[in-house]
């Protein structure tokens, strides 16, 4: 702050110094005078460089500061925010978000407010030395800053809305590349290259038209500033002139004074130009702050219970729930899975297998009823906690950029090599990884690269292994690993089940017989739960399934 | 990716951005209508200080009013053109770099949609969304305003100097001593910031990659409660952005404040030189104001290059990350005499066909020969990575075989064009992507202009249309990017009518109903049973599942790349081990309660 009004008196006293050198000495040819003054002028020049070196830093490491924190909040709130908000959300619109409108941000951070704190002080400095030069040639060109406000509230309005808009087309065309580069694969299965080419075209060219329509009003601004500006200069000439043919003031103190306009002007003109400026920023500001202020999970309650050293018994009672209102997915689900055993839920698709599964890690909260481990209440516990102790493997594996040791370590950070090659082994994984040209350092790309679908399993399936997780839950872990790959981590798994909790999910049927329960269900109720043999006695959903998988009997 | 990232930093220079620029060909009239604006605006702004000071000089000292009058009502017109001018440069400048923004971003998409396979197995999205956005948008910044502002600033620099000299020789002397010292601390400072460009355009790059797989991953982040872990990764790309960026704004804050000292030591120079011949009666008042304002528009120039050889550096290092992508060779490309592909009655033909990925020593796929009849149905089992997929995925030309020939009806698939091959070949990916849109829009991808019938029969065919009809609004319900809302095994099935609205020639299902319950897989296949064969169409199937392999025509049991084994269902379980491996537990295990529940 002192730096600034240093920066600003150092700024005001230049021109001062100048006039009163033209005025005093050169005009009176006093060369001893002159230098005088050029000596004060070139410590008064020193002090401002200083001053405005401190100022640019300052006002620079602020802006950037607030700009990292900015980036974290808003990565802090999506891992908060709950699942649901992704579901409908397209990648690409978010990556937007925190990308592009974080840097219009930026931009006028790194551009436009460095200038403008150090202008506004010049500002208020130039405007007293001005006055106490000459106050009516300075309230005669004072004048004409209200027709400035007046211009500058005029365009900003427009250029806010024009900003919106090109705000939202460049959110649209990331998200659909996004969406279109991940896709590009069916894209070219399907001949729709050219398509969404075309389609693309449009988006890109909407962006294009919007940038230009809001640069229309941005550059109509500036010169309509200037104008006024130069307009003001041309009065101070005219007044001015009148004023020294009058007598009233020296040519001196004219001539300063016009640098001192200039000087005026260019402030003004600067933050008249940042409030432009300022409305691309805070249309994207707007987009941020959409996000931040999404409602996050609720928190964990603040007397939140430890997992650790759980048995594991889960019971579900007579949970029902919902994603949108009104429209329930699972009705009155009610059951309890004893420590250790391995519950198998079956179904057609779409019966609400995988939305009771994802239940219990609280993916997403029960709608009414509760869903419990060892009898709490699972809402009563840290989301962390509980999560740490649930092993899932997804229907879709996902892995993340980095090694394959990387990949598996994720399960449970810290972990050592021998532990991660353990956990590989575990699953029959440990063969292909060292078939591969670096064997557990070689880098995957994003999704996995070149390894196939099945292989992308095992991995996720190894990083669960590697939690050590009290419950295990696997949907439709297995469907795409070929049955003798399966039947060797089906061994594993069975030691690996004993003494845990287990939620399966799966539709070859073979890999569920074993299982201690198994819960049929139809339109996300229960219909059916008993054993294998129990079931396929009762003859009815179960029965029907195992029956049709094995349409026709194999005589060997 | 990483190397991409060295890449672009290796090759910044003047070439690449040289040829960003040359997309400004495009917009020729808007470029050179903005730098002519550019111009008189310059030429407004010269004019202006020689106004006042004559104003000074022969209107005010003087004490003649209408003199003043005049130069008062020059510096209204003045400032009108100049306005007038300003806002044509601007206007005409965006226009033409948003347009070569539009054509670079055309030109890299269609690029992208046309790449092969083999690309996206090795790449990040996040880094191509990044290079189509980001990188883009810093060779726009410069290549609208910046170029018009270079080609200016140079203009302005000779003008302001010719002016000084015609004004003033001696002074102009004096004045223009600091511009040896301003150029030399800019190019000092060119210098420090160029390769910290770089540097914030990669860690940015970094960090977006982060943000990228945080967002996709999302449920695997949850499930494994690695918020923290994540959060912890973010902030460390973070910091170092920002420390990165603090060390810019270092660079910024030594050097430019200097750029200023010097630039106020010239007008200091100006005046104590200048008062001291206005003393001795060689200078008017008047001349040495406007020469004082003239060395300011002298001044005015070199920072502007200043700054924009900073954004030149950037925006060069941005033009050789683009043209990395638009440079990248397309692996599979119609040939120059291909001719489109005639209805097929779809006899394939394996002919010793070998597959390795490009830069990879290890064989994918290992002297690979078979053939079927037009109607055949072929069923691929292996273990996991034994290249089932790569097998089919040669069939649409995803990846072009390095060794032997896929022919269908005996056209090497090689010499048809692209188009015409990929319009007959129906398909159902391994993992089932859905676009956001309708569920409508999904089933008529290959096919948009598809009536309401085609798709709901498609639909019906994949044992889709029941609950398709269950959703909120039917056909027409809204489904995400990622088709959330519907189980695996319903987007599955959406996906399989997908394929079958097309009513392709070859259909080819990955593993499509790995995630479909038994019931419903039945039910489909016994629809695809009928329908291919009522139209004898040919149907590639890999599968996991006994029920799915066992009426096929042929099977064909890949191991590690070769066929280890190929016949029929009851052919195999007599000679193959392996087939008998594969589905071991299915056959060994099952009949006995299977026969039972049959009756």
């Amino acid at each position: 702050m002192v730096l600034v009004v240093l920066g600003a008196v150092a700024q005001a006293g230049g021109p001062w110094l100048i006039g009163r050198a033209i005025d005093r000495f050169i005009l009176q040819g006093d060369a001893a005078g002159l230098a005088r003054t050029m000596m004060f002028l070139l410590a008064v020049y020193a002090l401002g460089t200083v001053a405005s070196r401190g100022q640019v830093f300052g006002i620079g490491s602020v802006a950037q500061r607030l700009l990292a924190s900015l980036r974290a909040r808003i990565f802090d709130r999506l891992q908060h925010l709950p699942l649901r908000f992704f579901d409908r959300r397209p990648i690409g619109d978010l990556m937007s978000r925190v990308t592009n409108d974080v840097d219009t941000l930026n931009q006028l951070f790194s551009q436009g407010l460095t200038q403008l704190l150090g202008s506004i002080f010049s500002l208020v400095g130039i405007l007293v030395a001005m006055l106490v030069l000459q106050w009516n040639l300075a309230l005669a060109c004072f004048a004409i800053i209200p027709i400035m406000v007046l211009t500058t509230a005029l365009f900003a309005r427009r250029a806010r809305q024009a900003f919106r808009l090109t705000r939202e087309t460049v959110g649209d065309v990331s998200a659909g590349l996004q969406e279109d580069i991940v896709g590009v694969r069916e894209a070219q299965a399907f001949n729709r290259t050219e398509r969404n080419i075309a389609r693309f075209r449009e988006r890109n060219a909407a962006n294009r038209d919007a940038n230009v329509q809001a640069v229309a009003i941005t550059s109509a601004f500036s010169p309509a500033i200037d104008v006024l500006s130069t307009l003001a200069t041309a009065l101070v000439i005219g007044y001015g002139g009148y004023l020294v043919f009058a007598g009233s003031i020296s040519v001196g103190v004219l001539t300063a004074f016009l640098i001192y306009v200039q000087q005026f002007f260019r402030p003004v003109q600067l933050a008249s130009q940042f409030y432009t400026q300022a409305q691309s920023a805070l249309a994207g500001a707007e987009r941020i702050y959409n996000i931040l202020d999404e409602e996050p999970e609720p928190p964990d309650p603040p007397d939140a219970r430890k997992v650790g050293g759980i048995e594991g018994r889960v019971t579900f009672g007579h949970v029902t729930f919902a994603y949108e209102p009104g429209r329930p997915v699972l009705r009155d689900v009610d059951f309890e899975i004893e420590p250790g055993q391995t519950v198998a839920l079956v179904g057609p698709t779409g019966a609400g297998k995988t939305t009771i599964a994802s239940l219990i890690p609280r993916f997403y909260d029960a709608t009414e009823g509760a869903v419990g481990i060892d009898g709490r209440d699972v809402r009563e516990y840290a989301r962390k906690d509980l999560r740490e102790n649930i092993g899932i493997v997804l229907q879709e594996s996902f892995l993340f950029s980095g090694t394959i040791a990387d990949n598996i370590g994720y399960g449970r950070l810290g972990a050592s090599r021998e532990e991660i090659e353990a956990a590989a082994g575990t699953v029959d994984a440990h063969g292909f990884i060292s078939e591969l040209p670096d064997g557990y350092d070689t880098p995957l790309g994003e999704g996995g690269g070149s390894l196939s679908q099945g292989q992308r399993q095992l991995l996720s399936f190894a990083r669960a292994v590697l939690t050590d997780p009290r419950i295990l839950i696997l949907d439709e872990a297995t469907s795409n690993i070929d049955t003798r790959t399966e039947k060797v981590i089906q061994n594993a798994l069975a030691t690996l089940l004993k003494g845990r909790t287990s939620v399966v999910i799966a539709h070859r049927l073979s890999t569920i017989r074993n299982a201690d329960l198994i819960l049929a269900v139809r339109d996300g109720r229960i219909v059916e739960r008993g054993t294998h043999d129990e079931l396929l006695a009762l003859g009815g959903l179960y029965a029907d399934l195992y029956r049709r998988q094995f349409r026709e009997p194999v005589r060997s | 990716m990483a190397d991409g990232e060295r890449d672009g930093e290796r090759n910044a220079g003047p070439g690449p951005l040289r040829r960003a620029l040359g997309y400004l060909r495009s917009y020729k009239r808007d470029s050179i209508g903005a730098a002519l604006a550019l111009m008189l605006v310059s030429g407004a702004n010269l004019v202006a200080p020689l106004l006042v000071g004559r104003a000074i000089d022969t209107g005010i000292a003087p004490r003649r009013a209408d003199v003043l009058a005049y130069v008062v009502a020059g510096l209204a017109a003045v400032a009108l053109a100049r306005g007038l001018f300003t806002f044509l440069q601007g206007y005409l400048a965006e226009r033409a770099s948003q347009g070569v923004a539009y054509d670079l971003r055309d030109a890299l998409f269609g690029q992208m949609e046309r790449l092969s396979f083999s690309y996206y197995d090795r790449v990040q999205t996040g880094q191509l969304v990044q290079r189509l956005t980001n990188d883009v948008e810093q060779i726009r910044s410069f290549a609208g305003s910046g170029v018009v502002q270079l080609a200016n600033a140079v203009v302005m620099l000779i003008g302001a100097a010719a002016l000084l000299f015609y004004l003033d020789w001696r002074l102009a002397l004096v004045a223009l001593a600091v511009v040896p010292a301003i150029a030399l601390l800019l190019v000092r400072f060119v210098r420090l910031i160029r390769p910290l460009f770089g540097q914030v355009q990669q860690t940015l790059g970094r960090l977006n990659t982060v943000l990228q797989e945080d967002l996709s991953g999302v449920r695997v982040i949850r499930a494994f409660a690695r918020e923290d872990y994540e959060t912890a990764r973010y902030k460390a790309v973070n910091d170092e952005l920002l420390g990165r960026n603090l060390q810019t704004v270092r660079v910024f804050a030594n050097n430019f404040p200097f750029v200023f000292l010097l630039a106020n030591l010239g007008t200091l120079a100006i005046v104590w030189f200048g008062g001291w011949q206005v003393i001795s009666g060689r200078l008017s008042i008047g001349e040495l104001v406007a020469f004082n304002t003239l060395l300011g528009f002298m001044l005015f120039p070199i920072l502007t290059i200043g700054f924009l050889s900073a954004n030149i550096s950037r925006a060069g290092a941005s033009a050789a990350r683009v043209f990395e992508i638009l440079d990248a060779p397309l692996e599979v490309v119609d040939k120059p005499d291909a001719s489109p592909l005639p209805l097929l009655r779809c006899r394939v033909e394996f002919d010793d066909v070998s597959f390795r990925y490009p830069g990879s020593e290890r064989e994918i796929l290992r002297g690979v020969s078979f053939a079927v009849e037009p109607g055949s149905t072929v069923a691929i089992l292996g273990t996991t990575g034994s290249g089932k997929s790569t097998l089919v995925n040669l069939l649409p030309r995803f990846y072009d075989a390095t060794g032997g020939a896929v022919r269908l009806d005996g056209h090497d698939v090689r010499d048809v064009t692209l188009s015409s091959l990929r319009a007959q070949i129906g398909m159902v990916l391994q993992e089932a992507r859905l676009f956001s849109g309708t569920v409508r829009d999904n089933v008529a991808f290959g096919k948009p202009d598809a009536t309401d019938e085609e798709v709901r029969v498609a639909a019906r065919a994949a044992q889709a249309d029941g609950f398709i009809r269950g959703l909120s609004d039917g056909y027409e319900t809204v489904i995400g990017e990622r088709g959330v809302g519907l189980s695996g095994g319903q987007r599955q099935r959406i996906a399989i009518a997908r394929a079958l609205l097309v009513d392709p020639r070859l259909l080819i299902l990955d593993d499509s109903t790995s995630a479909v319950d038994a019931e419903t897989e039945a039910a489909i296949q016994e629809t695809l049973d009928r329908l291919m064969r009522e139209k004898h169409r040919t149907v590639f199937v890999i599968a996991q599942r006994i029920s799915t392999v066992r009426d096929a025509d042929l099977i064909l049991v890949l191991d590690e790349g070769a066929v280890g084994a190929m016949g029929t269902h009851e052919e195999l379980r007599s000679t193959s081990e392996l087939y008998n491996e594969i589905l071991g537990s299915q056959i060994v295990d099952e009949p006995v309660a299977a026969a039972g529940g049959d009756g």
